[in-house]
């Protein structure tokens, strides 16, 4: 079904110039173009953050290697960590939750368009900043480096007197940079979602990206405002001789741990919840059914957002709380596993009794399905508290969040580019180059996550720049660091595609997938005002409703 | 696709993979030679001491159960995929609509509550049994201080003080001698981590941390730090001896006397205490009385210098006091810029350190 | 606003945690019932503010313009006598009594907290005097009602919060 266009005199038929076309891209408070730009921001920063890895990687293929020294180990390990997360995984979610929001609540833009605008500057400038350390940190032999304290930047180390020069103040001013963009981005998606839904749409008609990106939002106001501090504390203790971590004074150093803590582990699952939302939309259309269990699928998703803002020192069990403490955060870890592990019960409802299509996003979310329960079971293992004693601070751990954050947000990802993408740029991606980056990523990710939980197990620990022969550990990392070619072969592969469908692709139409919500109902891609005229919904899937009107979706409800 | 076809794909997809997989492993084990020499292997499933042990069991339980989630969602998982996906010959009619069912959901919320319960009480009794242990009498008392990138080990009641490899006397169950250990650190967040022997516990400055060790088979058991602490993490390695009660002894009156005064070793002794060898190393019955770095008093009685960093020989030793940067480089130890010749008698002094 | 208020109670939400952790833990240097005088006319004067930004921004609804810059008028004296009186007690504790930032624990924390809320009332401030001079220069009109009362959303936060740092500084960490 096409909607009506208005017709913009003077618009078609003139290419403009370069320069004004640019300009336009830099002031736009259009939240396409910022969702665009973001998402373009986050893929450049993976493929550095890639580069990063394979470093590391390469350094541990054999014991006693010497292809970068431990200094270079360290910076290369603290800033792929610092990367991935604050400028990849969030811009990204970010600019997909940007572009799609308004598109799909059926609004014309976000509630503060220039908010929006300001937050996605203030993260690109966040990674700017943190990548000038690399000239401009003024070390102590004054030839500029990154940070090089791990990306939770654990006191005392990063006191000055353990951290000379100013690499560590890059990672706390930028992060405070880049975190003022997502309270902004955040605040914006609250108020866009509460306020700005279309007639017709209450609360539980919305589609569930909408309600996991509220869910998301409100988290993010909770957790970024504790690393904020935090980092403000940092700051004061090394600029203005305070002692808010100074151990030599009476600070603690397992304070910074729990404000820390308190920001990492909601922040984990503000990036699997958009990850989630995606799955929520992909999996129904590509089952040809609507997704099993609405109201539970909200509950629980609440549920983990209330109940993960309790479990942030299960990333602290080894530091020595009291075994009351240890037991509660073992039971809080434990119980938040329920209503995430229900949502996966929840897509296999999904798919049951439907008739499912292996197009590409729905290779990538079959996928992320798998490797998120094999990611949750081994999070239950880690809740355990005695056998975190063991896991902590090892290659399990590695091996765990890799598999959380690579085989389940970023199969989502892809799964929600290849689905998106012919709404974005108006053409198709290339189907057979999809599935080629499917099976390469997929084989790299198992070569190199799976098998990386055995070095945990053999008691190798994590941040380290060689290892010793003998301990049994030389054959899993040589596996682990084989798995990174197929890994990248497969982004290869995917930047090709994305890149040549761009110019090359076939035309996508309004709705190549047959699907139900309303982004599908503007043209590919949507004129700049999104919908002519705001629509109107009765049902969760107003697309079935108009394509089915003998059996609306409004009756069932 | 028919069923038997289906079948046919999916088992040549897997044998494909684990083919490879087999190859990798064969071309590998062919690089690497033999398998490590397993009582090396510091893994945690083969623990020798209390602690480990109740961990270890716990570890079986949890594994068991969350190995009986994954089997049954793997199965169903991939009965989804392969029983619904369309077919070749599909109609293009849209399947029945569900929208979810009270029942089931009802069901597949309760049972994991279930098992989170379950699991729950039993890890609990696990915490207390291990944090909540009390101390026996003839509990070996140790107090270990992390230090960039080196550990300090001190036996407050038996008067001894070493660095790195710790020693301790194996637990007989009818007359049990574990030992107790109080972590602190002197700079950074350390972890004190042998596998075999228990969890980890951190060491960090300001706060005094408890842990305990109950060996039951004596030999060497490996570890090393598990809390980043700055460049040479990786290399602040640990060894713990569990000797027999016998050995243990012998060991304790060793390292209790003061340094041997050998003759022969003067001129590497003036070397020793002339030079800035004083401010951070102590060598007890001397004037050296350091405490940044380990305690020499009877460093030829370990095996390894640096922290596990390098074997302990003569070489080793001379490669390190003139540039640590070649074992352990941006380690706290600076480069002495002696003399050949000093450095000769200086090796010669310390190698009289018994 | 509600979502930024939300955000910033979770910042102040961790500096007053990390006040009342090192409560009594400082190794040495002045103690808070040594230097601290509780500051009860500053509090009356920025609590009581609260009430004129309320008041003001009833009136502007009402129409009543000329009543209503009064009110803001007088909420800005209050909010700029409670800066003052800030000011002069850290000038009081720093030259008399010696206490700054990194003088001990209770010196980092007190300034930090206390200097994190008046951070947020000088942008209150600023706000509040922006609005001033478009008053005086007639450009408020009944119709920016709404916008200046989530505004005072903002200034009510910032009085709420001084509630909680005054009873968690001068009262219980006394």
């Amino acid at each position: 079904m096409a909607s009506e266009t208005i017709a913009i005199t003077g618009a078609t038929g003139i290419t403009r110039p370069i320069s004004e076309r640019l300009h336009d891209w830099i002031v736009t408070v259009d939240h396409k173009k910022l969702g665009i730009l973001y998402i373009v921001y986050s893929l450049i920063f993976l493929v550095i953050g890639g580069v990063e890895a394979t470093i590391i990687r390469i350094q541990l293929i054999v014991p006693h290697n010497h292809f970068v020294s431990p200094q270079v180990f360290n910076r290369m390990m603290t800033m792929h960590g610092t990367t991935m997360i604050f400028f990849v995984a969030m811009p990204i979610l970010f600019g997909f939750g940007t572009y799609l929001i308004p598109l799909m609540i059926g609004a014309r833009d976000m509630a503060f368009p220039r908010l929006n605008a300001f937050s996605f500057w203030m993260t690109a400038f966040g990674g700017l900043l943190l990548y000038f350390s690399f000239v401009g940190g003024n070390g102590l032999y004054g030839a500029g480096n990154a940070p090089d304290v791990g990306w939770w930047a654990y006191a005392p180390l990063t006191s000055r007197a353990f951290s000379v020069g100013h690499s560590t103040d890059f990672w706390t001013l930028a992060l405070l940079v880049s975190g003022v963009g997502s309270i902004g981005t955040a605040v914006n998606f609250i108020t866009t979602i509460l306020c700005m839904r279309c007639p017709g749409m209450t609360l539980g008609k919305m589609p569930l990206l909408a309600w996991l990106n509220l869910v998301m939002g409100g988290m993010v106001i909770l957790a970024v405002s504790p690393l904020t501090a935090a980092q403000a504390m940092l700051c004061i203790d090394r600029y203005l001789g305070g002692h808010f971590f100074d151990t030599q004074a009476g600070g603690s150093a397992v304070l910074w741990m729990h404000f820390f803590w308190i920001f990492g582990h909601p922040e984990v699952y503000v990036l699997i919840i958009p990850a989630f939302a995606f799955l929520s939309e992909i999996v129904p259309v590509f089952s040809r059914k609507p997704i099993f269990g609405y109201p539970v699928m909200v509950a629980a998703t609440v549920c983990i957002g209330f109940v993960s803002l309790s479990v942030w020192a299960h990333h602290m069990f080894t530091v020595g709380m009291n075994s009351y403490a240890n037991s509660f955060f073992t039971i809080t870890t434990m119980a938040v596993g329920v209503p995430t592990g229900i949502k996966i019960f929840n897509w296999l409802g999904t798919m049951w009794g439907g008739k499912i299509q292996f197009r590409t996003p729905m290779l990538f979310c079959i996928g992320f399905l798998f490797q998120f329960l094999i990611a949750g079971l081994t999070g239950i293992m880690l809740g355990a508290s005695p056998f975190n004693w063991q896991l902590s601070g090892s290659y399990f751990v590695v091996a765990h969040f890799h598999y959380v954050i690579v085989g389940g947000i970023l199969f989502a990802l892809f799964g929600a580019f290849y689905y998106w993408f012919p709404k974005m740029s108006g053409r198709m991606y290339d189907e057979v180059l999809g599935k080629c980056h499917f099976w390469l990523f997929l084989i790299g990710f198992h070569m190199t996550f799976d098998f990386m939980h055995v070095p945990g197990i053999l008691g190798m620990p994590r941040r380290i720049y060689t290892y010793e022969p003998g301990r049994g550990w030389e054959i899993w990392n040589l596996i682990v660091t084989i798995g990174v070619v197929f890994q990248a072969a497969g982004v290869l592969v995917f930047v090709v595609n994305l890149l040549w469908s761009l110019f090359k692709g076939e035309p996508a139409g309004n709705d190549p997938w047959d699907a139900w919500t309303l982004e599908w109902t503007t043209t590919s891609p949507p004129p700049d005002y999104n919908f002519a005229t705001i629509p109107v919904v009765h049902s969760r899937r107003p697309l079935w409703d108009l394509k089915h009107p003998e059996d609306p979706d409004w009756k069932y409800e | 696709m028919r069923y038997g076809e289906q079948a046919r794909w999916l088992v040549s997809k897997i044998a494909g993979i684990g083919v490879l997989i087999a190859g990798f492993l064969l071309a590998a084990r062919l690089c690497f030679g033999g398998p490590a020499d397993p009582s090396q292997i510091p893994s945690i499933f083969k623990p020798q001491s209390t602690p480990a042990d109740s961990i270890f069991r716990l570890s079986m339980l949890v594994l068991t159960i969350t190995g009986a989630i994954f089997a049954v969602v793997f199965s169903l998982l991939v009965y989804a995929i392969s029983k619904y996906r369309r077919r070749g010959d599909d109609d293009g009619r849209e399947p029945p609509q569900v929208y979810g069912s009270n029942q089931v959901e009802l069901a597949w919320t309760v049972i994991p509550v279930l098992i989170v319960l379950v699991l729950f009480l039993v890890t609990a009794r696990v915490i207390h049994s291990i944090q909540d242990a009390p101390q026996p009498p003839g509990a070996i008392e140790v107090v270990a201080i992390g230090h960039q990138f080196w550990w300090e080990f001190r036996y407050p009641a038996l008067g001894v003080v070493t660095a790195n490899e710790l020693h301790v006397p194996v637990s007989d169950p009818s007359h049990p001698t574990p030992t107790f250990m109080t972590l602190s650190s002197a700079d950074t967040d350390h972890s004190f981590w042998v596998p075999r022997l228990a969890g980890k516990t951190d060491l960090i400055p300001n706060r005094v941390n408890h842990m305990w060790i109950e060996p039951h088979e004596t030999g060497v058991y490996l570890g090393q730090c598990a809390q980043y602490c700055g460049t040479q993490h990786a290399k602040m390695l640990l060894r713990v001896y569990v000797d027999s009660p016998e050995q243990f002894n012998r060991w304790v009156q060793e390292e209790k006397k003061p340094a041997v005064l050998n003759g022969s070793a003067e001129q590497g002794r003036q070397v020793f205490e002339t030079t800035a060898c004083v401010n951070c190393h102590a060598i007890s019955g001397t004037v050296a009385d350091g405490r940044f770095g380990p305690d020499l008093t009877h460093l030829m009685s370990r095996d390894t210098i640096a922290s596990g960093a390098a074997p302990n020989t003569p070489e080793q030793l001379k490669v390190w006091i003139r540039n640590p940067d070649a074992i352990k480089p941006g380690s706290l130890m600076p480069a002495m810029q002696l003399s050949e010749k000093d450095l000769d008698a200086l090796i010669a002094y310390l190698e009289t350190l018994r | 606003m509600f979502s930024l208020i939300v955000a910033e109670s979770a910042i102040f939400t961790i500096f007053v945690v990390a006040y009342i952790f090192y409560i009594g833990k400082s190794l040495s240097g002045p103690m808070p019932k040594d230097v601290l005088e509780i500051p009860i006319f500053n509090t009356i004067c920025l609590l009581s503010s609260s009430l004129t930004i309320h008041l003001a921004v009833k009136m502007l609804r009402n129409a009543r313009v000329n009543a209503f810059g009064l009110w803001w008028f007088i909420t800005m004296i209050l909010g700029t006598i409670f800066l003052v009186g800030t000011g002069r007690e850290w000038q009081h504790l720093i030259f008399e009594k010696g206490l700054t930032i990194s003088t001990n624990l209770f010196g980092t924390t007190y300034y930090s907290l206390v200097g994190l809320h008046a951070f947020h009332v000088t942008v209150g401030l600023i706000g509040i005097v922006l609005a001033m001079i478009f008053t005086v220069l007639g450009k408020v009109e009944p119709a920016h009602s709404e916008r200046l009362d989530v505004f005072s959303l903002y200034w009510h936060f910032v009085d709420a919060v001084w509630v909680v740092v005054f009873t968690v500084v001068y009262i219980i960490g006394r």
